[in-house]
């Protein structure tokens, strides 16, 4: 089968997958299996693209002809497949936690959570393997959509409101500027393909194309610059399944992968570091990254200060996308990579201890660590690729966005990653040492008989926290993907 | 000979089967009838289309009577267009409307019922297919006068005001209409559409044209609803039967909106409705307006059916927007979504019926826990919410995407904005909706179910018509963009 066709496929199979688990619903050992084998499928699909595409082959296929001039298509780059690979993969292992983790925690209306869980990945995909600007946008605003009902599940009060705020800013951005920003280059190019060096290079003055990437920037609202990041917070009311593998996987990376795809192919990264409003949107997210640091800090729920965790790094690949160097580049796609596979393993190790403990502040988590010693052992794994520290992924990723703000000559950009990493030192390790070291105050509430969450879940977190560590011994396949975006 | 006789027999069988529906007396028997006359009706006006789009526009002179004497109609893109809009959904509406009635009007009216329908569908296709400036009046008292008595036949007693309002606005705009239509033949003594297209410009330096130009103008605004003319749409459309506003949502100001663009780009010209006239400056604010006042306005409505009536005067302000913008981008984009937003209120109202069919209210209070007892009613509802708002893959979207080109085409950003302020403002009043059906539980004794099949497969119809022209919209962008080029007198 052709790559592109192979992408067609990615992108139908979790639909199909979604349609036959709404079908088992009544079974849910049937369903969930069906879930299993369809991510498993996915995952394999996704990784046979990785050899042609490593060989330097790129494909197109055009799904039908929307309107005269503009096409829902695919695509098969370089950039896409490493979101494609890192989402699939990840989905098999969420599958794995959410079976532990929704049984564990009695969650309601499961066949509906994992109907819509199939249809998200699938709008990911969509959004990694398009072809142009209107294709992914349109699997951008399915998977806000799609996620909503994830979002509120629980359908309280409180996920009502959360999802107000949630499709509230997610809707507002991308209808009001990046929906602009996109018609407007329809306008000035005559096309929204992505295209190697870009489409808009000479189509109109600097100024109006600073104007187009700063639309850009705040429009695709998923990848959380500040201020329109109070979205990811929200959601955080989500069963944590979906906390993990959407919030901070699948539903983020869709965003920060649309800007770097937009950076690397529709401006060029020549014109990006020409643009009279680059220096700024710099600044805007090395503000995001320390803020976001910052208030991390004052969060005493654990998922609250992974989200705004989430936020900061997320203004890493922002920042990596507008340094639009080779080096800002390949750090900002690796750590697409590195990041998710960190992130994911704190919020697994989170939704554990609320499974098993029924715990989700911070300060009641002493001594826990003794009775869950594999899930605080993998959070303290997975804290040390969010830093940045060896032996972790996250070591790569942050390595290379260092050297993109050298090669800039950005000394004070590479003061607030240092500074920021050191927050991040702080307010993630906080937690594994609490779990692990303090003792309860005197007249705390004592944690006894707590064990491990199901079994299922502890798999699944030790196999990211595994995997983290594997990147950072073989980050090469991420590595040479990104080298073949930046054209080396 | 019926091939050749198309253009005239789309209108005359309606026309003819009309008062069969009531002479059968029998209200299952006049609901064939209606059908018939809707479903013959569309398979003619798509047979015009292909023929058209194929072989350019067709010329019918009725009786054999040339032009200046006889009345002549003249089928291009822009009205073979109108024409499928209008009898598609009159054909979807007909099959939805047998049950939706029996439950909303009393039985002893539903053979009148069903010929006020087919005769406020005659005079729609009527108006849309002539090439005569009277007869455009005369479909016209035809289509309108049917809708009051239609509008009459709601279930509560506001329907009767609601009806009157409607009748006494749509008359102050039915009269300007011929006033118009007399001062221009006064002037140039004739009612052909292309003859006065022919001797207006010789006269138009005259005071009696502008004059006309006037009249016409608000005449016309009267009928499409647009802001502040609107006053009647809103309450008309919460007080009529379910079917009844399905129909005319999608139809009747959709015609309007026809006769806006034939009378001021085909007969008056572009050139002096919008360089000498200036007409854009009055249209395009008042559209802006329309399209932010009344998306607030429906907000704030507690009527289900309300809300979707002020979302439509909102919706009217982009299809102004676009023909004010007299470039072939904008005025295909007015075209284009007079056809999608045909699809996306027939859907939505229809939906609606079935709500009301099952609950006896369209309040949106007493829709809570609908998203479970009416799964697929609601999820029709929302789909048509999403293409209301203008999520890719729907034709809302399409729409959209044509609208703000069109604006940043001439420049004008800030008008780009408003449209799509306008698509938020949707998210908040389609979303007031969704979250009462889904997130508030059902009262416990409803016993409510989901709404008939005859009923939701209709409705499901148009849904997915909204789906697929919204993904493959070549065909109806295509469409749209020729009869633009028609009106405008520019090349293919």
């Amino acid at each position: 089968m052709s790559l592109a066709a192979l992408a067609a496929v990615a992108v139908a199979l979790p639909v199909v997958g979604g349609l036959v688990v709404l079908a088992l619903g009544k079974w849910p050992n049937a369903r969930e299996a069906a879930t299993l084998v369809t991510s498993t499928a996915l995952f394999l699909v996704v990784w046979s693209m990785l050899g042609p595409v490593r060989a330097g082959t790129v494909e197109g296929l055009t799904l039908v002809e929307v309107v005269p001039g503009v096409t829902l298509g695919l695509q098969v780059e370089p950039l896409g497949l490493l979101f494609a690979l890192v989402a699939s993969f990840l989905w098999i292992v969420t599958t794995v936690y959410s079976i532990g983790y929704m049984r564990g925690h009695h969650e309601k209306n499961q066949t509906r959570f994992y109907f819509f869980f199939a249809v998200s990945i699938a709008a990911a995909m969509g959004a990694a393997f398009s072809a142009n600007l209107f294709t992914l946008f349109a699997f951008y605003e399915v998977l806000t959509l799609c996620t909503f009902p994830l979002v509120t599940h629980h359908g309280t009060e409180e996920a009502r409101k959360a999802g107000r705020v949630y499709l509230g800013i997610l809707l507002t951005t991308s209808i009001a500027f990046q929906l602009l920003a996109i018609i407007w280059t329809w306008q000035l190019a005559g096309t929204v393909d992505f295209r190697v060096g870009g489409i808009l290079a000479g189509r109109a003055s600097r100024g109006v194309l600073g104007a187009l990437l700063v639309l850009f920037v705040f429009g695709v609202g998923k990848a959380a610059v500040m201020p329109f990041h109070r979205w990811l917070p929200a959601a955080m009311v989500a069963p944590t399944p979906v906390s993990a593998l959407l919030h901070a996987v699948a539903v983020v990376k869709t965003g920060v992968f649309a800007i770097l795809k937009i950076s690397v192919y529709v401006f060029g990264i020549d014109l990006v570091r020409t643009l009279p409003t680059t220096p700024w949107l710099l600044w805007v997210a090395a503000a995001t990254i320390i803020l976001a640091s910052l208030i991390a800090f004052t969060k005493d729920n654990l998922k609250a200060r992974l989200a705004y965790s989430t936020i900061s790094q997320l203004s890493y690949i922002v920042l990596g996308a507008l340094l639009a160097n080779p080096y800002g580049i390949i750090g900002g796609g690796m750590h697409i990579a590195m990041h998710a596979f960190g992130k994911i393993t704190l919020f697994f190790a989170a939704g554990a201890v609320l499974v098993a403990a029924h715990e989700t502040e911070i300060s009641s988590m002493h001594g826990l660590g003794r009775s869950m010693p594999f899930t605080f052992g993998a959070f303290f794994v997975g804290s040390l690729s969010i830093i940045g520290l060896p032996p972790a992924g996250g070591a790569w990723s942050k390595w290379f966005l260092g050297l993109g703000t050298l090669e800039a000559g950005q000394l004070g950009l590479l003061a607030m990653l240092m500074v920021s990493s050191l927050l991040s030192l702080v307010y993630l390790l906080e937690v594994p040492i609490r779990a692990f070291f303090s003792k309860p105050p005197p007249n705390a509430h004592v944690h006894e008989g707590i064990h491990e969450a199901p079994w299922p879940s502890v798999v699944a977190l030790l196999i990211t926290a595994a995997a983290t560590v594997g990147l950072f011994l073989h980050p090469e396949p991420f590595h040479e993907l990104m080298l073949l975006v930046v054209g080396r | 000979m019926i091939s050749e006789n198309l253009p005239v027999l789309q209108v005359v069988v309606p026309l003819l089967m009309a008062p069969v529906a009531v002479l059968v007396r029998r209200p299952r028997w006049s609901w064939l009838v209606a059908t018939a006359a809707a479903f013959w009706a569309f398979a003619v006006a798509v047979t015009l289309l292909s023929r058209v789009l194929a072989h350019g526009a067709i010329d019918y002179e009725i009786g054999g009577w040339p032009a200046p004497w006889g009345i002549a109609y003249r089928i291009d893109e822009v009205n073979a267009f109108v024409l499928v809009i209008v009898s598609t959904i009159a054909a979807v509406v007909l099959p939805y409307a047998k049950k939706s009635v029996e439950r909303e009007v009393e039985e002893d009216r539903l053979p009148l019922f069903y010929t006020a329908l087919t005769l406020c569908m005659t005079g729609l296709l009527g108006i849309t297919v002539t090439g005569d400036v009277f007869n455009v009046f005369v479909f016209l008292e035809i289509s309108s006068l049917s809708a009051y008595a239609l509008i009459a036949l709601g279930q509560d007693r506001r329907a009767l005001t609601a009806s009157y309002q409607y009748l006494i606005m749509g008359s102050i705009g039915a009269t300007f209409i011929v006033i118009g239509i007399g001062l221009m033949y006064v002037m140039t003594g004739t009612l052909n559409m292309a003859d006065l297209a022919q001797r207006l410009p010789g006269v138009a330096a005259s005071r009696t044209i502008p004059v006309a130009f006037g009249f016409l103008a608000v005449g016309i605004s009267l009928k499409l609803a647009l802001f502040p003319l609107h006053l009647w749409l809103p309450n008309a459309y919460a007080s009529a039967p379910s079917t009844v506003t399905a129909f005319i949502a999608s139809t009747a100001t959709k015609v309007a909106v026809y006769m806006l663009l034939r009378f001021f780009f085909t007969i008056f010209g572009a050139a002096f409705s919008f360089d000498v006239m200036h007409l854009d400056r009055i249209l395009m604010p008042l559209a802006l307006v329309a399209i932010i006042t009344m998306s607030l306005s429906a907000i704030y409505q507690r009527n289900a059916k309300r809300l979707l009536a002020y979302s439509s005067v909102a919706q009217i302000g982009y299809m102004v927007l676009g023909i004010s913008f007299a470039s072939v981008f904008g005025v295909a984009a007015g075209i284009l979504h007079l056809f999608n937003h045909a699809l996306m209120k027939g859907a939505l109202f229809m939906a609606m019926g079935c709500v009301m069919y099952r609950v006896g209210s369209t309040r949106v209070d007493a829709m809570s826990g609908l998203g479970r007892t009416m799964p697929f009613t609601m999820a029709a509802f929302v789909l048509g919410g999403f293409s209301l708002i203008g999520v890719p893959l729907t034709v809302g979207f399409i729409s959209k995407w044509y609208l703000v080109r069109a604006a940043l085409e001439q420049g004008m950003w800030p008008v780009a904005v408003v449209v799509l302020i306008g698509s938020l403002l949707a998210v908040i009043y389609v979303w007031k909706v969704v979250e009462v059906a889904y997130f508030r539980p059902a009262p416990e004794d409803h016993g409510i179910q989901e709404a008939p099949l005859a009923m939701l497969i209709p409705t499901w119809i148009l849904v997915l018509a909204n789906l697929w022209f919204g993904i493959d919209a070549k065909l109806t962008s295509g469409v749209a963009i020729r009869a633009a080029q028609t009106l405008l007198g520019v090349g293919r």
